[in-house]
C-alpha cells in the first residue's frame, strides 16, 4: 500500500481543529502532528487551506443496483460517492426487487466490497415494500444491517409501523420512515401550494410528512425502538422532532442538500429535474432548514442521491420518476449553508452525525466496514477527506462520475470541493489513485 | 410579462399582457369576416404546415383549430397521438421530434399533462407551440375567446365594434366565475384573460373545488353565490370533470347543482343583462339547467363559433407574425 502524508490542513477531530499533518501507513492513521518527518516513499499530498476530517458518510444513497443499473450501478454510485468525498455510504433497499432478504443484502454487500469505499446496505421493513408483512429483518441484521426502511413511500399502516418497530427494538436496529401520508400525498407531483395552484398540478401538502412523522413519534413513546427520519422537509416537521428528542425520545433526522437549497418556485417551469418526494417545499421551509442544519439540530445530512435514466426525466413532469442526484455536490451546498468559518457543524452533520445513525462501527467482519466512525483516530483504518472550503467550480452534467445525469445544479457556480478522498487508506483526486 | 404573441408561442396566459391579448382579439375581428363568406379561406398561411396534436381526446377544440388552420390556407398534420406511437412507450421528447422532423411550422398540442406544451417548446424551440389544453394548467385560446366573445356581444349592445371598444368594455365588467374552478384549465386562463384585460373576478366553488391555494389570485372568493349572481355581468360556467374525479370533491352531483348549478330559479337572480358563457361541453342538469342553456342569456353557441376566427388570429399572429424579412433565412 502506498503511504501518505497530508500536509499542514485543518485537520478536525472530536477534540478540536489544529493545522497538521497527518502520516498514513499501511492504510491507518499513523501519526497526527503540527510536523511530521515522513519516511521515504511517502506520497505527499498537499493539504494547504484545507480541511481534513473524517470522510463523509451519506445514509441516503439510491444505487440502483439490481433492477435499474441504466441509471446507476453500485460501482458508479460508490466512484461518485467517492468524488463527492465520502468514504461510506448506506445503500437504500428500494431496488428492483427490493432488498428484503438475506441473499439480495449479501449481493449488494459483495460488489459493494470491491468499491473504493464502504457500502452498508438498509434492509426493506416489509417484504417487497409493499407495507404488507415484515421482511426478515432479524436475518438481515445477522448481516449488519443497521438500518431498515421502505424508503420511496413510507409504511403507511400505523399497525404494521408499530409491530415494525416492537421487532426492530431487541434487535439493536434503527428503522427509518420516509414520512409521506400517501392518502394525502397521492397523485402528487410538487409541493402543494401557492405554485401547485397555478401550474395546475396536484400538490403533496406539507401535512403528508407531518402527520405520519406525528403518528410514528407517538409509536416511538409507545413502543421505546428508535426511529431516523429521512429528508425532512418542512419548518413543521424540525420543529416537532425537535421538541421529540428534548422530550428525550430517540429519535434522529436527516435533511437533504435539495430542500434546504431549492424551493418549490424552481417547478414553475415543469422541469422533471425539480421533482423529488417529499417536494421542494416553500422559501420559508428552506430557511428553516438552514437554520437547523446551522443551530444543531440537525443530526445528518444525507443526499437521498436518485439517478433516473434521461428518457425517464423527459416524460411530462406529473408522469416523470421523483429523485435527483446528490452525492457529488452535497458537500458544497452543505458548507455554503453552514457557513465556511464552520468546520466543526460542517464534519458533524456530514461525517459523525450520518456514522452514528449507520451504526457503522461494528465488529461484523462481513460487513467489512474499516473503522467508520465518522471520526479522525489515530490507529484506524484511514477514511478521510481533503475539503478545500473556497475551490468554486461549476457543475456540468455531463462530467459528473455518476451514470445519470439528473443533477438541479447543472451550469451553477459552487463553492467547496472534495480535493482528495482517502478511503480504506487509499487516496483518490479527480485523476484516479494517487500512487 | 409577453407583451406580443407575435412569432412566438402562446402557451400560457399568465405573464401576458393586456396589449398582446388585445392584440389577438383585434386581429380575430378582422377573420371574422371571412368565415361569413362563401369561400371561407384566406391565403395568409398558405406554404406553412401546422401539426395537430392531441395527447388527449378532443372532438370540440381539435376541430376548431384545424378549421382555424385550413382556413388560413395552412396544411395540416393530424395526429391522433393517443392511439398510436404513446402506446407503444415513445417519449414527449420522441414524438415530437418525430413530427418536426416531416417539417412543419406549428404544432397544436393538447395534453393530460399540466406543463406538456412549455416541454415540447423547449424541445423544438423553432417551432411555434400553441397550447390546446394541458392538464389543469392552461388552455389559452379559450381564455382568448371566452374574453373576445364578451367583448364582442357589450359592443353589439352599444352599437359599436369590438376593434373600437380596444379594452373600454372590460373595465369594472363584474365576472363571476363558478364551479370546478380546482381542476379547470379554463378557468386559469379565463380569470388571467379577464383580469388582464381590467375586469373584477370573483369565483364560486364548493370548498373543495377551490384552487389549493389563492395567493397571488387576481380574484376574491364570494361567501353568498346567490348575491353574486346578482352582482355579475357575466357568469361563466364551468364543467363539472367527472373524469378527473372530481366525484370524491362532492358528495353529489344532486348536491352540486342545489348548491352551485345555475338552476332556472338561479337564472332569476341575474340581471336582464347578464351573459351566461360555458365552455363546452355542458353537463346539462348539473352545473346548467337545460332551458337555462338554451335561453337567450346564454352565448355559449357564440363562443364555439369565435373558437374559429380567435384560433385564426393566434396561429396567424405566432406563425406569420415575424416572418417579414425572415423568409430567406
Amino acid at each position: 500500500m502506498t503511504n501518505y502524508i497530508l500536509r499542514q490542513g485543518l485537520v478536525h477531530s472530536a477534540s478540536g481543529e489544529e493545522i497538521a499533518d497527518v502520516l498514513i501507513v499501511d492504510g491507518k492513521i499513523a501519526a497526527v502532528a503540527k510536523k511530521i518527518d515522513a519516511p521515504s516513499g511517502t506520497v505527499e499530498i498537499d493539504a494547504k487551506d484545507c480541511w481534513v476530517g473524517p470522510g463523509f458518510v451519506d445514509i441516503h444513497t439510491h444505487l440502483r443496483e439490481p433492477g435499474r443499473e441504466e441509471a446507476e450501478t453500485i460501482e458508479s454510485g460508490a466512484l461518485a460517492a467517492l468524488m463527492g468525498g465520502y468514504t461510506a455510504i448506506v445503500a437504500m433497499p428500494n431496488t428492483e426487487p427490493a432488498l428484503d432478504n438475506v441473499a439480495l443484502v449479501s449481493y449488494v454487500l459483495d460488489k459493494g466490497a470491491r468499491t473504493p469505499i464502504d457500502v452498508a446496505v438498509a434492509g426493506a421493513i416489509t417484504q417487497g415494500r409493499k407495507g404488507e408483512l415484515l421482511a426478515p429483518m432479524a436475518e438481515m441484521a445477522e448481516l449488519g444491517v443497521r438500518l431498515f426502511t421502505d424508503d420511496g413511500t413510507g409504511v403507511q399502516s400505523p399497525s404494521l409501523m408499530r409491530r415494525a418497530l416492537s421487532y426492530a427494538k431487541p434487535l439493536g436496529v434503527t428503522l427509518a420512515q420516509h414520512c409521506e401520508d400517501e392518502d394525502l400525498a397521492g397523485g402528487g407531483s410538487m409541493n402543494e401550494g401557492e405554485y401547485s395552484a397555478k401550474l395546475g398540478l396536484i400538490g403533496r401538502p406539507a401535512l403528508a410528512e407531518e402527520l405520519m412523522l406525528l403518528r410514528d413519534l407517538e409509536l416511538v413513546k409507545l413502543t421505546g425502538a428508535k426511529m431516523h427520519f429521512l429528508h425532512m422537509s418542512t419548518q413543521n416537521s424540525v420543529a416537532l422532532i425537535s421538541a421529540a428528542k428534548k422530550a428525550g425520545l430517540p429519535v434522529t433526522f436527516e435533511i437533504a442538500p435539495h430542500h434546504f437549497t431549492l424551493d418549490e418556485s424552481a417547478c414553475s417551469d415543469f422541469d422533471a429535474l425539480f421533482k423529488v418526494h417529499p417536494p421542494l417545499r416553500t422559501k420559508t421551509d428552506v430557511a428553516a432548514l438552514r437554520d437547523a442544519l446551522r443551530d444543531g439540530s440537525v443530526d445528518a445530512v444525507a443526499t437521498d442521491h436518485a439517478p433516473h435514466a434521461p428518457e425517464l426525466k423527459d416524460l411530462a413532469f406529473d408522469e416523470a420518476p421523483a429523485g435527483m442526484l446528490g452525492l457529488e455536490h452535497a458537500a458544497s451546498l452543505t458548507v455554503d449553508a453552514v457557513g465556511d468559518g464552520n468546520s466543526g457543524r460542517f464534519f458533524e452533520v456530514m461525517s459523525r452525525g450520518p456514522a452514528r445513525i449507520a451504526q457503522l462501527r461494528h465488529s461484523d467482519a462481513r460487513v467489512r466496514h474499516s473503522g467508520q466512525g465518522g471520526d479522525l483516530v489515530v490507529g484506524e483504518d484511514a477514511n478521510l477527506v481533503v475539503f478545500d472550503p473556497s475551490a468554486k467550480y461549476v457543475v456540468d452534467r455531463d462530467k459528473l462520475h455518476s451514470r445519470s445525469t439528473n443533477t438541479p445544479y447543472h451550469g451553477r457556480e459552487l463553492r467547496g470541493k472534495a480535493r482528495v478522498t482517502i478511503a480504506k487508506g487509499r487516496a483518490f483526486n479527480e485523476q484516479g489513485e494517487i500512487a | 410579462m409577453i407583451t406580443s404573441i407575435r412569432g412566438g408561442n402562446l402557451l400560457s396566459l399568465n405573464n401576458v399582457s393586456k396589449e398582446a391579448i388585445l392584440e389577438v382579439l383585434d386581429t380575430a375581428e378582422s377573420f371574422v369576416e371571412v368565415n361569413k363568406r362563401t369561400i371561407k379561406k384566406v391565403p395568409a398561411l398558405k406554404g406553412r404546415v401546422v401539426a395537430s396534436l392531441f395527447f388527449e381526446e378532443s372532438t370540440r377544440t381539435r376541430l376548431s383549430f384545424e378549421t382555424a388552420a385550413k382556413r388560413l390556407s395552412a396544411d395540416v398534420l393530424s395526429l391522433a397521438v393517443a392511439s398510436s406511437s404513446v402506446k407503444k412507450g415513445e417519449s414527449l421528447r420522441d414524438t415530437i421530434a418525430t413530427i418536426d422532423a416531416l417539417g412543419i411550422d406549428a404544432v397544436v398540442m393538447r395534453h393530460q399533462s399540466s406543463g406538456a406544451a412549455l416541454q415540447v417548446s423547449k424541445y423544438v424551440p423553432h417551432v411555434h407551440v400553441l397550447n390546446a389544453g394541458d392538464g389543469q394548467h392552461q388552455h389559452p385560446t379559450q381564455g382568448l375567446l371566452d374574453a373576445f366573445t364578451v367583448r364582442q356581444v357589450l359592443a353589439e349592445r352599444r352599437g359599436t365594434s369590438g376593434l373600437e371598444s380596444g379594452a373600454e368594455l372590460f373595465q369594472g365588467l363584474r365576472v363571476l366565475i363558478v364551479g370546478d374552478i380546482r381542476h379547470s384549465r379554463v378557468a386559469r386562463s379565463d380569470i388571467a384573460a379577464y383580469a388582464a384585460l381590467g375586469a373584477e373576478v370573483r369565483i364560486a366553488a364548493p370548498g373543495t373545488l377551490l384552487p389549493s391555494s389563492l395567493e397571488g389570485w387576481p380574484v376574491t372568493v364570494v361567501d353568498d353565490f346567490d348575491e353574486a349572481l346578482a352582482w355579475a355581468d357575466v357568469v361563466g360556467l364551468l364543467r363539472l370533470q367527472k373524469e378527473r374525479g372530481t366525484g370524491s370533491f362532492v358528495p353529489g352531483l344532486g348536491e352540486f347543482t342545489q348548491s352551485y348549478g345555475l338552476t332556472l330559479s338561479r337564472q332569476k337572480l341575474l340581471k336582464p343583462s347578464a351573459l351566461i358563457m360555458h365552455p363546452g361541453p355542458m353537463n346539462r342538469g348539473v352545473e346548467i339547467d337545460s332551458r337555462v342553456a338554451d335561453s337567450s342569456q346564454a352565448i355559449i353557441e357564440r363562443q364555439v363559433a369565435n373558437g374559429v376566427p380567435v384560433r385564426m388570429a393566434a396561429l396567424y399572429l405566432t406563425i406569420a407574425g415575424s416572418s417579414e424579412g425572415s423568409d430567406n433565412d
